[in-house]
């Protein structure tokens, strides 16, 4: 790293002519896949934006079935959102630590932030299998149908986001901080506060209005 | 010479690629999460305690708050900025947000008019049929 933060002024040094050329070669490589990657998360955040239409138009059709009022734990949907909040900072520390190359404090983050996501996962499973045995499923009204394909696409997000965290983790530990993991462990990064960002939507948009009179 | 400048001045000493990409600090992690907690407390304490009446009322505030909260996310963990891959991730950020809000307000305007248009009244049935075939799973 401090090779990079270097070459510029060995660059100026030698004149113009060396400029260019350093200019280009450091411009290209590392930025494509995180470019991509943020390409793609915009693409995902239309996917959402799709599910999220479809819950405001159809979020009160409650075909005579429970309202959300009736249905949505409060509690429980804050302390999910805890969870989700505290995997972003954990994870955020994992950055830090990966910054400095630590390698075992990074996996220790890691694994924080994974017990985190699965602690969010279970619970999102909790409700829902309780939501189900009330005979509020997915198909009781319109209202559910767009509740569960809303909420259950984030869940999956979520989901992959804590297998590929677990592979990036048995990556890490078998080749180290190398400059592929760096560059994943990036990816993984925008991905999981990504889905931090959704579920800010999520939150607010399903399950505090959903429960308003 | 001067963005080269630039890049030496906020990349300290960790991982600076100079290309304008901000990976955080401690104390920008730290930021982003308290603001985090306090934008996510208030709205749960504005719900769940019945702080204003008005339920449209509290649908704004809480929307307003998720707006502030969206940001400091994109700021604090994504690290957004204009710099960023030259600007271009900055740039498919607002092409998406413009795309959603498009998406998002005609589709709700196209529903709300299309049930108005199909109120109950508007028929000669009157309101209880049509509110029986609503009523239907």
């Amino acid at each position: 790293m401090s090779e990079m933060v270097l070459d510029p002024a060995k660059a100026g040094a030698h004149g113009a002519q060396d400029d260019m050329p350093f200019h280009v070669r450091e411009h290209h490589p590392e930025n494509g896949t995180l470019l991509g990657f943020w390409i793609y998360l915009m693409s995902d955040c239309l996917i959402f934006a799709v599910l999220f239409i479809a819950y405001a138009v159809l979020g009160r059709n409650f075909a005579g079935g429970p309202s959300g009022a009736e249905l949505f734990d409060l509690p429980l949907v804050a302390l999910n959102t805890g969870f989700l909040l505290l995997s972003s900072i954990t994870y955020g520390f994992a950055m830090l630590a990966s910054q400095r190359a630590k390698l075992g404090t990074t996996l220790v983050w890691l694994a924080v932030t994974g017990l985190f996501g699965l602690g969010f996962l279970s619970l999102e499973m909790f409700e829902f299998v309780h939501l189900i045995h009330e005979g509020a499923g997915p198909q009781r009204s319109a209202f559910l149908t767009s509740f569960f394909a809303l909420v259950g696409t984030h869940g999956l997000h979520v989901t992959f986001g804590v297998i590929w965290l677990v592979t990036l983790m048995v990556q890490l530990n078998r080749h180290g901080l190398t400059e592929a993991n760096t560059r994943r462990l990036m990816c993984l990064s925008m991905f999981w506060h990504f889905l931090d960002v959704i579920w800010i939507g999520v939150f607010t948009f399903v399950y505090l209005m959903g429960v308003l009179p | 010479m001067s963005a080269h400048h630039d890049h030496h001045e906020h990349g300290h000493g960790h991982g600076a690629h100079g290309d304008g990409h901000d990976h955080g600090s401690l104390k920008s992690y730290a930021i982003g999460f308290i603001l985090s907690v306090i934008l996510t407390a208030i709205p749960f304490w504005l719900v769940m305690g019945h702080v204003i009446k008005d339920s449209s009322t509290t649908a704004f505030v809480i929307l307003g708050f998720a707006a502030v909260q969206i940001v400091v996310h994109m700021i604090y963990f994504l690290h957004m900025n204009s710099r960023s891959e030259g600007g271009w991730s900055l740039l498919a950020l607002i092409f998406t947000i413009v795309l959603v809000v498009i998406v998002l307000t005609g589709s709700i305007w196209v529903m709300y008019h299309l049930n108005h248009n199909m109120m109950p009244s508007m028929g000669p049935a009157g309101s209880s049929s049509v509110q029986q075939m609503h009523d239907m799973p």
